[in-house]
């Protein structure tokens, strides 16, 4: 047998740490909170702001108040320039939305750039400009598509948890009913992200759906945390950010996935014998190797996708980083000690059915 | 078992050999060897973002259009009002798809309401309103069946334009699309001069001859007092170093010839080599154009375009033949953009850039570069780490590793998907989440083994109580792909055609075939021991 990092006989006690963890975690949701709300809301990038980027690369390095300086007679609204990559030679220019065509754009940047950087040549890599109709369709299209990803995610986890899919059509409907007539009386579309998320707990808690309500908190938990990290950094919310969020929604559950399973198998076989948390934490540590090894390996790639794979997807590599990051942990931490506070789930009354097939890893 | 066993090896060498097929088409060099001809068309197209090139959203004016509709059936109904002895008199565009017109006799009521009843279906006529003088005001508006029907025949008639020019234009599979909200959204790889491009595919290209009025006062007409039926437009000079100036013109309102009868329009030049477009119309438009040189000798015949005047030569004599030229100090490239332009027709409405991603190719090199270097980085660490901690287990989860990315891009050569900057991502990505399906499996085989199982029953075990949770587990980010593909645009599409692609191949591999890998490699043997 190959070595292990983590022995399989691991006994930490994660459920007698998890008032130190909700702590951690509710600070750092409230510094992203705070930074959010201190900044006036996230930023959005072109994507869904409108405006226009100009990406420049020089031959040689050229200081940014130089660039700076030199764009400033150009008579361009909202002027920002930002260094891309390492090295003072790719630059980011900003403009904010206005009604000039990419063309006054083009030449207004060129221009300036001619007539005041002599000593060094330079290239427009990449020009985008977003208009502010576009921008705002852009931006309905990430909010619906978040929309949606919540409500079949929430009602995926509210049926596959305790394969009580009764629970999930009866959530379906409320969901799709209450997002309906909240449609109706004109509550716009990035509020009913929140409002639906708000609903499928309230109904996970009423439908004793445990299971899927600690997977549902520790998604939240992961998405907050992001975002404000995001926000901490300065980062422009853009599509490529959209995209990672909702992977990242999609990938925290893996874990969660497991360790619930691994809950709901040694409820099964130890339900007698040992109390909730006790089981909780068995269940935790038996698959804690698992849990570590996968995000890892995701961790890995993603951090060969930061460092290496160049400006473009930077802050996609950078947000999928912390999210999975932040979702290891969740699943250990956050997820499992949480479903103590629902209570222990009712006996299953099939006893293990398919056993063979179904099964916890 | 044995029987078992030979059709899943059948499978997963059919897979395999699938997957070989679709991929080695977009290697290089294989497509024109005599192996090419017995594999697959299709290969894997790079996005714009890679290799290059405009992405564009235009949006078209379609109330123009509407608008343009009713002026002209204003100046129909005048027209067709008038061959009925009845005046009709200014017909004027409101806003809110309405059109006024003032009937000069009352008592001619009877004569233009069944005009209007026949003729004009397509409005809906208020009564009129008596005015002071005794005429009858008319209000009319366009019924929305037939706004919508005009909107749409623009829309096409606009994408057609679009389309006949850049083919002239010579972009290798340009790419598009009419979308919602009266867009028309165009790719064009691999081309990089998005000023000239635009300039092609967004001139509307409005050709119109008007008789100059060189007997109105030019002072009057500068203040902006023409007499009725003529009106000022601008006429553009050029000195020598390229700036421009524009001169008012005075011209009479109605065109007598418009683009529409052009049949051709080459670039030319003057002995001068000076540049300039040649235009022929067709034999109607000659038949016209001969009609109006000869009633118009010794006027200036101004030529307009978007409303701008080009040129305003004076009419020497009768011209037959058809052709005429557009001079104006233009450039080489101006000459020969302008000409592709009139060939391929005037856009109905004007059109406006709405959104423009232009990526140079040096970028689009470097992200290829860049994502491959992460993609080999990361991949070679994470199939390091395998090998180290699963030994020859490990190894087999790397050759997996290998057989998914093999069938993600064999898929996406199959579905002729795009390959995109995020799409690489997602395949870098994917090979990190790949292997959590074989460590999932392996984690578990481990534990059997801990138990005291036998390599084999363990080995059994592991793979069946692995895959459910493995599907599970899988099945909420593939959700998410799903909503991603449907809500995504052109690059992030392709992240979520990656991801879905690498998980659901990765699922195959680490499941089924790395259990016949298994089966073949324990299955028969007593081993007591597994490298795992």
């Amino acid at each position: 047998m190959g070595f292990s990092f983590i022995r399989h006989d691991t006994n930490v006690d994660f459920v007698g740490m998890r008032h130190k963890a909700y702590v951690l975690s509710i600070v750092l949701i409230l510094v992203g909170l705070l930074s959010i709300a201190f900044k006036g809301g996230l930023t959005y990038g072109i994507d869904f702001a409108g405006g226009a980027i100009v990406q420049v690369k020089f031959d040689r390095p050229v200081a940014d108040d130089t660039l700076k300086k030199s764009l400033e007679g150009a008579n361009l609204p909202g002027l920002a320039v930002q260094r891309f990559g390492e090295g003072e030679t790719d630059y980011l220019i900003r403009i904010s939305n206005s009604d000039e065509s990419t063309d006054v754009i083009r030449t207004a940047v060129t221009e300036a750039l001619k007539a005041n950087i002599k000593d060094a040549s330079f290239e427009v890599q990449r020009l985008e400009m977003v208009g502010p109709k576009v921008g705002a369709d852009l931006k309905s299209k990430a909010v619906e598509a978040l929309y949606y990803a919540v409500l079949l995610i929430a009602i995926y986890i509210s049926g596959r948890f305790e394969r009580r899919w009764m629970a999930s059509a009866v959530m379906a409907g409320t969901l799709a009913g209450g997002m309906y007539l909240l449609g109706l009386i004109g509550v716009p579309r990035l509020w009913l992200v929140p409002f639906s998320l708000v609903l499928t707990m309230v109904l996970c808690w009423k439908l004793r759906l445990n299971f899927a309500l600690g997977a549902i908190v520790a998604l939240v938990h992961d998405v907050l945390i992001t975002l404000g990290v995001l926000s901490l950094l300065d980062k422009e919310v853009d599509l490529n950010i959209v995209a990672a969020i909702l992977t990242l929604v999609g990938y925290s559950l893996n874990d969660t996935i497991i360790v619930y399973d691994r809950i709901r198998e040694t409820l099964r076989t130890h339900r007698k014998e040992w109390s909730y948390a006790h089981i909780i934490n068995a269940s935790i540590n038996q698959t804690l190797s698992r849990t570590i090894l996968t995000g890892g390996t995701t961790l890995v790639v993603i951090l060969a996708l930061f460092v290496l794979g160049g400006g473009v997807i930077h802050d996609f590599a950078l947000t999928m980083l912390v999210g999975v990051f932040v979702g290891i942990l969740s699943s250990i931490f956050v997820a499992s000690p949480v479903l103590l506070h629902f209570g222990m789930p009712e006996e299953e009354k099939e006893p293990a059915p398919r056993v063979g097939q179904e099964g916890a890893v | 078992m044995k029987e078992g066993f030979r059709w899943r090896l059948a499978v997963v060498l059919a897979v395999l050999l699938f997957g070989a097929a679709y991929v080695l088409p977009s290697l290089p060099g294989v497509k024109s060897s005599p192996l090419g001809r017995f594999l697959p068309d299709s290969t894997i197209s790079l996005g714009l973002d890679l290799m290059g090139g405009i992405h564009l959203t235009l949006g078209v004016d379609v109330d123009k259009a509407v608008e343009n509709s009713l002026a002209q059936m204003g100046q129909d109904i005048r027209t067709m009002a008038r061959e009925k002895d009845a005046f009709v008199l200014r017909p004027r565009v409101l806003p809110g798809d309405r059109i006024e017109f003032v009937l000069a006799k009352a008592e001619q009521r009877e004569v233009l309401g069944e005009l209007l009843a026949k003729q004009f279906p397509q409005l809906s006529v208020a009564a009129p309103q008596t005015t002071d003088d005794g005429q009858l005001r008319y209000v009319a508006t366009m019924k929305p069946e037939y706004r919508k029907n005009i909107s749409d025949m623009a829309l096409e008639q606009a994408v057609k334009t679009i389309r006949n020019r850049i083919d002239q234009f010579g972009v290798a599979e340009p790419d598009i699309r009419k979308q919602q909200d009266n867009r028309i959204q165009i790719q064009l790889p691999g081309l990089h001069d998005t000023q000239r491009a635009i300039q092609i595919i967004g001139q509307t290209a409005h050709l119109e001859f008007h008789i100059v009025r060189d007997d109105v006062d030019a002072e009057k007409a500068a203040r902006g007092i023409v007499p009725p039926g003529t009106e000022v437009r601008p006429m553009v000079r050029r000195g020598a170093d390229g700036s421009q100036s524009e001169l008012p013109l005075v011209v009479d309102k109605e065109a007598v010839l418009t683009g529409e009868y052009v049949a051709d329009a080459r670039p030319g030049f003057d002995n001068f080599n000076q540049a300039y477009v040649m235009l022929t119309f067709n034999s109607r438009g000659a038949a016209m154009f001969e009609r109006i040189t000869q009633e118009n000798v010794r006027k200036r015949l101004a030529i307009v375009l978007d409303g701008k005047v080009y040129s305003a030569p004076v009419i020497q004599e009768k011209i037959g033949g058809g052709r005429a030229s557009i001079t104006g100090k233009f450039s080489t490239a101006e000459a020969q953009d302008l000409a592709i332009v009139l060939r391929a027709g005037s856009l109905p409405a004007p059109v406006s850039v709405l959104e423009e991603r232009t990526v140079g190719p040096s970028l689009g090199q470097e992200s290829i570069d860049k994502g491959i270097m992460a993609a080999v980085v990361g991949g070679a660490a994470v199939m390091l780490f395998m090998v180290v901690y699963y030994g020859v287990s490990g190894l087999i989860a790397d050759v997996m590793l290998c057989f998914t990315v093999l069938l993600i891009l064999a898929g996406m050569a199959a579905f002729g998907a795009t390959l995109t900057l995020p799409g690489l991502a997602g395949i870098v990505l994917t090979l990190g989440m790949a292997v959590d399906a074989n460590v999932l499996i392996y984690e578990r085989i481990r534990e059997e083994l801990r138990k005291g199982h036998t390599v084999l029953s363990a080995i059994h075990e592991g793979f069946d109580r692995a895959t459910l949770a493995i599907t599970d587990s899988n099945l909420t980010t593939i959700i998410a792909a799903a909503i991603l593909y449907q809500f995504g645009t052109g690059p992030v599409r392709g992240f979520a055609v990656t991801l879905s692609l690498g998980i659901i191949a990765s699922m195959f591999t680490a499941i089924f075939v790395s259990r016949v890998v298994f089966q073949a490699w324990k299955g028969g043997s007593g081993d007591k021991r597994l490298s795992i």
